[in-house]
């Protein structure tokens, strides 16, 4: 929101400066996010007269002096510009000035002459014919002669001046002018507020045929119109021009040019229909039809649809509702009589036709914001006034005021300054909050009580509506919220609090994560598609089932992910690009399960623990100590079961994670073929190297225990024995370990130590050395009792798998 | 026999001398000290002494073998020195090698930066909630006083996966889940990840909230900025301060945008805080009496404040991270910095 200081001027006497009121109006709330300084950009250049201007021979110049008052009386300045005269009063850039754009001036020769600035046009001065008449005038600015040498340019074409750009809350539709800002000022400076005229006259003249329907009232809940005859176009008064131009507007001529002040000044978008194109001098405000079709003022057709509010005369649509004028009932040169029309459209239905036609405007922008039926009317009245104050129309009698019935006083409620204090936690001055209201036009009759106000709310505050909570809020940011003294909860009740057990769980897997040396990463909960095809996920996969994005920000991020190891993946290959030769990575974050597509209630969030490890450094059995640790970590054994089938890990490098003999996770190395599809560096040995896997949270923590409980320690030492065995050479090592197990419950541990081929074994077979430890109870084995175990397990060993020892 | 032993004494020195290995220690005791060595034969030759002499020739004999045990014992010494010396020298590592670093991982910072703010509100009696990321109308807006068609729906950009189904916008919705299953006195943080379909500098489509809710009797706006100053405090730094300015939020009235005073310059203005000696951190107020209703809580008997914090832009902050989109990259080489 845009307001330049001088027209806020017009209706508060401001005695502060600007940056005051830039601070000011901050406090109460209204950020000013720039404050623009019009005469920033101009550094000495000043109003200088021409005392003697002679052509210099045989160059299109004038060697001028210059009167600049204080800054010299007989300054040589030499200019190009064909309309300079002895006696003008034109602006003078000095030696060492500044024009817009950062332009330095600077004194110089000019075709052998000495020249000491620079004499200026409007345009370099960055005005326009409408900030400053007879700026855009080829050659100097020809200043009036009443204007003093000497005075900085900005004081005598307007500059001085500032905008204030302002962000307005969106609970403050109100404040989108500069009247709503006014009074915000009026009442921050406690000072009396101006109104702008809105008086007028109207004439005897009525047009019996022009009549207004409003057909859909949920739409329109009002519209007032108002017959203007016997209009004289022509341009407008200085004074509004700049107003408009301040604002970044152009004139374009007096009726046009009252639509939009009104809108900048009361905050009303304003629409002028030229009568002598409206059929049958009707007016009905209804749906659109489906299909039917409407060219706005700015050439652009539109087929709309009984989501659309129009405007139409007898046969056809004429404006787009809140939004634009239609092109056929558009106010030209031409016009003779028109029809106002000041109106409050449902905000809603005015953002959806907006957006969905993908016309914004600065009408459909405040309607959007809210406008309140208060403003409606002010509105029209001022610009109805405006006519007769510009004289360039004839107001009739001719009035039309539909209404949805909403009433036309502002909301009435009682509240206690007890109750407003209880919000605050301090006691504002019942004086303190009586003034505050009043300077915020709130009528406030305080009961005998001392204690208790009706309070009647401004008509335009339809912010303003649950009392007490309400009045606190317009109280303290008045009255200033460094009244505000901390207090730590002095009424609170204790509570007990801190992390579930759940939520403790979930920090400590992400600790034991990181003492196995994997960083957190934390991706988007989203990808697209070619993330999942990136895994090589079958197109029936469970993992297909994916919940879309129906508006999303980008191609790459349109499902809810399935998995989190695609994510994991790409932040490898990103990594990888970067030069992270090497690495290790988890992430414990959600994947979206949906109850049904396209979904209709809130879908399963399940959290996973994704991890990655990537390097010359990494292999399977690395990993795999990864994951044991993390079982470890939860006082339980994470085992593995070999995992063929999962489509984007190695069927050979692969395993399912068990945990208590349940599935609960899967990880291995990223398969050959999913690996050859990446986009990697080619030259790097880490990239044959990947790992990755994934455990599904919930189950796993489902199945550790819950409570720590003591084991007592054996007082014997377990008693060891080494042990080689040949074995063929697809026999697994865990299978024989199991099978030893089997035999000897005595058999507490056994360590594969080593590991050799050789041709004495014969092709096929490999010999596998284990140590096996036997934990005795209370008493020390007997002295051919371990002999006996390793009989046994042998035995079995032979017997299940047709191993035997080596010899 | 005196100059026998006189020549043998000679002899010990001069094969002591030479002895530098075990093989030739052990020669050394063979040639001398074993049971045929030269100090037996010694001993057996006494027997050719005549008898009165015998008892001080034994002495002196037996002196003598003390003498060449002593050397012996020495010489050994000496030799196991000699050896320790020489496994030593070839065990010697040249120690300017590169080291073997197998590190311990850590935490991202939005992890840290949220951890540290649970830490200090558990201490504080604060529950942890998280609801779900993805929520229903209803939850998200609608029982948070914004209404279908309410402008405030246009501040944020909206994720929609149904007609009614959202990503979570904010982690406001978690309030309502709170107080539907819980009455005051209620203390709660709800963390989590929301989304808005933005994308820039400062903006990321999925970002993390912290939403704060105190429920009670006789709560007001003093003990919200009691309790924003403890956490800013635990935060930044003890002599961090806050300052309340109006603002707007649908869910709370009086509505507060929250600044804390530029921990970097003490407030006398810096660029971290655009030379305003305040950084805005996060938004907060008393909660709504509309949303209180909307959850059964009577607001003529309870009140409450709410606050909502962006955890990113805490840790840009803290941190000094100039692009939010760096959180979400994962290169190893930023995860790396955050050791706690």
């Amino acid at each position: 929101m845009k307001v330049p200081f001088s027209w806020l001027k017009q209706y508060v006497e401001i005695d502060v400066t600007a940056q005051e009121l830039e601070t000011k109006l901050f406090d109460c709330g209204f950020e000013v996010e720039e404050l623009i300084d019009l005469s920033a950009e101009i550094d000495k250049v000043v109003v200088g007269v021409v005392t003697e201007c002679v052509p210099q021979e045989g160059t299109h110049l004038h060697i001028c002096k210059v009167d600049c008052g204080d800054y010299g009386h007989d300054i040589q300045i030499s200019t190009g510009a064909s309309n300079v005269y002895a006696g003008m009063h034109t602006a003078a850039a000095l030696d060492g000035s500044t024009l817009p754009g950062g332009i330095k001036i600077k004194a110089k020769p000019l075709m052998g002459v000495e020249s000491n600035g620079m004499l200026c046009s409007g345009e370099e001065l960055g005005l326009n014919d409408d900030l400053y008449p007879g700026s855009e005038v080829y050659g100097l600015l020809d200043l009036p002669k009443d204007t003093v040498p000497g005075t900085p340019i900005q004081q005598v074409v307007g500059l001085d001046d500032y905008i204030f750009d302002i962000a307005v809350t969106s609970n403050r539709p109100d404040c989108q002018s500069v009247l709503g800002i006014a009074r915000e000022v009026a009442a921050v400076l406690d000072k009396p507020l101006k109104m702008p005229a809105t008086d007028y006259t109207v004439s005897d003249t009525v047009d019996p045929r022009l009549s207004i329907t409003v057909e859909a009232p949920d739409l329109c809940p009002r519209y007032i119109g108002h017959y203007v005859h016997n209009i004289t176009p022509g341009p407008s008064p200085r004074w509004m021009k700049r107003q408009l131009a301040l604002c970044g507007l152009r004139s374009i001529s007096n009726v046009v040019d009252i639509t939009n002040y009104v809108m900048l000044e009361i905050g009303q978008p304003m629409h002028a229909f030229d009568m002598d194109t409206l059929e049958s001098c009707q007016i009905i405000v209804r749906r659109a039809k489906d299909g039917e079709e409407i060219t706005t003022l700015d050439g652009k057709e539109f087929k709309l649809t009984p989501n659309n509010l129009v405007i139409c005369d007898g046969s056809k649509p004429v404006a787009l509702a809140g939004v634009m004028g239609g092109l056929n009932s558009e106010i030209k040169d031409s016009t003779t009589q028109l029809l106002f029309e000041s109106a409050k459209f449902a905000r809603d239905n005015i953002r959806k036709t907006a957006r969905g036609l993908g016309q914004n405007t600065d009408a459909s922008s405040h309607y959007e914001k809210g406008i309140s039926e208060y403003t409606t009317e002010l509105g029209m009245a001022r610009a109805l006034h405006l006519i007769q104050e510009l004289g360039c129309g004839e107001v009739t009698a001719s009035h039309f005021d539909c209404s949805a019935g909403a009433p036309r006083e502002g909301k009435k409620f009682t509240a206690t300054i007890s109750g407003i204090n209880a919000i605050l936690g301090i006691t504002v001055p019942t004086e303190a909050v009586l003034d505050i209201l009043r300077r915020l036009q709130f009528e406030v009759t305080l009961e005998a009580d001392g204690d208790t106000m009706q309070v009647v709310a401004p008509r335009w505050r339809e912010d303003i509506e649950i009392g007490e909570p309400d009045l606190a809020e317009e109280i303290i940011r008045e009255y200033g919220y460094d009244h505000i003294k901390p207090t730590f909860l002095k009424a609170a009740q204790v509570t007990t609090g801190g992390l579930t057990a759940d939520q403790k769980a979930r920090a400590k897997a992400k600790r034991a994560m990181c003492a196995q040396g994997f960083y957190e990463a934390e991706t988007l909960a989203f990808y697209a598609d070619a993330d999942l095809d990136m895994l090589h996920i079958a197109p029936d996969a469970p993992e297909r089932n994916v919940i879309r994005i129906l508006n999303p920000i980008s191609s790459n991020l349109t499902i809810m992910r399935s998995l989190l190891a695609p994510s994991l993946l790409n932040v490898v290959v990103d990594n990888l690009k970067k030069g992270n030769a090497e690495g290790r990575l988890f992430e414990l974050s959600n994947i979206y399960i949906p109850k049904q597509l396209p979904i209709t209630e809130l879908p399963e969030e399940r959290l996973h623990l994704g991890f990655a490890a990537w390097g010359n450094d990494e292999d399977f059995f690395a990993v795999k100590g990864a994951v044991e640790a993390l079982g470890t970590a939860f006082g339980t054994q994470l085992t593995v079961e070999r995992a063929t089938d999962v489509p984007w890990l190695h069927p050979g490098i692969a395993a399912y994670i068990l945990c208590e003999g349940q599935r609960v996770g899967v990880f291995g190395k990223l398969a050959n073929d999913v690996t050859a599809e990446l986009k990697l560096p080619k030259d790097s040995r880490s990239n044959q190297n990947i790992y990755l896997g994934e455990i599904d949270w919930p189950a796993f923590h489902a199945l550790v225990p819950k409570a720590l409980r003591y084991t007592p320690i054996p007082e014997l030492a377990p008693v060891q024995r080494d042990l080689a065995l040949v074995a063929p050479e697809e026999a697994e090592c865990g299978t024989l370990i199991a099978e030893m197990q089997r035999a000897c419950k005595q058999l507490t541990k056994v360590e594969l130590f080593d590991i050799y081929r050789g041709e004495k074994l014969g092709e096929g077979k490999k010999s596998m050395a284990f140590s096996l430890y036997f934990q005795p109870g209370d008493k020390p084995f007997a002295p051919d009792e371990v002999d006996r175990f390793i009989k046994k397990i042998l035995g079995n060993l032979k017997f299940k798998l047709g191993i035997e020892i080596r010899e | 026999m005196e100059e026998k032993i006189k020549e043998l004494r000679a002899a010990i020195e001069q094969a002591g001398a030479a002895v530098t290995s075990e093989a030739e220690l052990s020669e050394f005791w063979q040639k001398f000290l074993s049971k045929n060595g030269a100090v037996a034969g010694l001993t057996k030759s006494l027997r050719d002494v005549p008898k009165e002499d015998r008892p001080a020739m034994g002495k002196t004999i037996n002196e003598f073998k003390t003498w060449v045990e002593a050397q012996y014992q020495a010489l050994s010494a000496q030799v196991e020195q000699a050896a320790l010396a020489a496994r030593n020298a070839a065990e010697t590592v040249d120690i300017t090698m590169p080291a073997k670093v197998r590190t311990t991982g850590n935490l991202h910072p939005i992890t840290l930066v949220k951890n540290e703010i649970v830490d200090a509100f558990a201490g504080m009696g604060f529950e942890i909630y998280e609801g779900p990321e993805i929520e229903d109308d209803d939850h998200n807006f609608t029982r948070l006083n914004v209404p279908k068609n309410h402008p405030a729906r246009d501040m944020q950009d909206t994720f929609y996966v149904a007609e009614d189904i959202v990503l979570r916008t904010q982690t406001s919705g978690g309030q309502i889940r709170v107080m539907d299953m819980e009455k005051p006195p209620i203390k709660v943080l709800v963390p989590g990840r929301v989304f808005r379909s933005d994308s820039d500098a400062t903006h990321s489509p999925m970002f993390h909230q912290m939403e704060g809710l105190v429920v009670d009797k006789g709560i007001t706006l003093c003990d919200l900025q009691g309790m924003l100053d403890k956490f800013v405090q635990a935060l930044f730094g003890p002599e961090v301060k806050t300052r309340l300015r109006p603002s707007y939020f649908p869910f709370t009235e009086p509505s507060v945008e929250v600044d804390v005073s530029c921990f970097a310059c003490g407030g006398k203005g810096c660029p971290l805080c655009k030379h305003t000696g305040w950084i805005e951190v996060l938004g907060a107020g008393v909660v709504h009496h509309s949303v209180l209703e909307n959850c059964g809580i009577d607001p003529k008997v309870y009140s409450g404040f709410a606050f909502g914090i962006g955890i990113e832009r805490i840790a840009m902050l803290k941190y000094g991270i100039n692009n939010i989109g760096l959180m979400f990259e994962n290169d190893l080489r930023f995860l790396k910095q955050f050791e706690d």
